[in-house]
């Protein structure tokens, strides 16, 4: 029988994979994105399963506002990336600290 | 029976294929995967009955933001084999903050199911005999309409911010300038001259 501690263990796994990209991939913007992408994934997977186990559709409708943010936030920062990219020639971040001004 | 044979399978997978996303050497490969995690996805929503979620996940994920992923990853011409050097460095401790925010978490859940909460009263009870999209329509255009409208216009300014700040004007083309076109007058263009027999014009 699947209940709802089913879905958010794999929400959690989900989550924590995300944290543990953005560590462990520190240099590469993009993978980093798609990190950040897998964690709010996760926070999907989450608002929608406990709409589904609390009988209450507003963590459907809560679960669409996050993904439009997921959109422009990818949008957003693939933008950045493609301008950075034409300034420096490299997309590595751990030389980002050119803005300190 | 059938369900939790394809809760296990998608759960797998997606489990699976999100780790492929964060430990895939190529990038274009961390795309395809987090692409098969978005689809994985989307069937654990549908079978929680959230159809319009798993469809949104597929139209939106898959259609837009992964296909804008592989778009980049593509164009940037980037040595990733120099980009992937801190990566042993940072495993353990990466590996070792994963490992105690799981436990944490699933440590919150276990809590969670020990002793239930009392979760107060339903918002927007499901209704038995309209379907999913039909509910969360009746739901997104009636008492959420304004947070629908601001969801709106975040995205209308990340598609503007996007525009204007990968657009640049490049030089040595030569594109097409209506109002200065509407502009022109046979004055300005033209000239009349009356040159001697022989002499040709200055122009």
């Amino acid at each position: 029988m699947i209940g709802l501690t089913h879905y958010l263990v794999v929400g959690a796994i989900l989550f924590v994979l995300g944290v543990l990209g953005i560590f462990i991939n520190r240099k590469n913007v993009i993978i980093i994105l798609m990190a950040i992408e897998l964690i709010l994934l996760a926070v999907n997977i989450n608002l929608v399963a406990f709409s589904a186990y609390l009988g209450d559709l507003v963590g459907q409708v809560f679960s669409m506002f996050v993904l439009t943010v997921a959109a422009g936030e990818a949008a957003i920062g693939l933008a950045i990336l493609v301008i950075y990219f034409r300034g420096r020639g490299t997309i590595a971040v751990d030389d980002v600290n050119r803005m300190k001004g | 029976m059938i369900q939790t044979i394809a809760f296990y399978l998608f759960a797998t997978l997606v489990i699976a294929s999100g780790a492929l996303t964060v430990f895939a050497r190529n990038p274009v490969h961390s795309v395809l995967w987090l692409i098969l995690a978005f689809f994985n996805a989307a069937g654990l929503m549908i079978l929680l009955g959230a159809e319009f979620i798993a469809m949104l996940l597929i139209i939106v994920y898959v259609g837009a933001v992964a296909v804008l992923f592989l778009f980049v990853v593509m164009m940037l011409d980037v040595d990733f084999a120099q980009l992937r050097a801190g990566f042993v460095r940072y495993l353990p401790l990466g590996a070792l903050l994963a490992i105690v925010l799981a436990i944490e978490i699933i440590f919150a859940i276990g809590a969670w199911q020990a002793g239930a909460i009392d979760m107060g009263a339903r918002i927007a009870p499901v209704a038995a005999d309209v379907s999913n999209t039909h509910a969360i329509g009746q739901l997104l255009y009636t008492r959420y309409i304004f947070l629908f409208e601001a969801a709106g216009i975040i995205l209308l300014v990340a598609m503007v911010g996007a525009i204007v700040l990968t657009h640049r004007t490049r030089g040595g083309v030569k594109p097409q300038d209506i109002g200065r076109q509407n502009r022109r007058r046979p004055e300005d263009a033209t000239r009349l001259t009356r040159p001697e027999s022989g002499q040709g014009v200055e122009l």
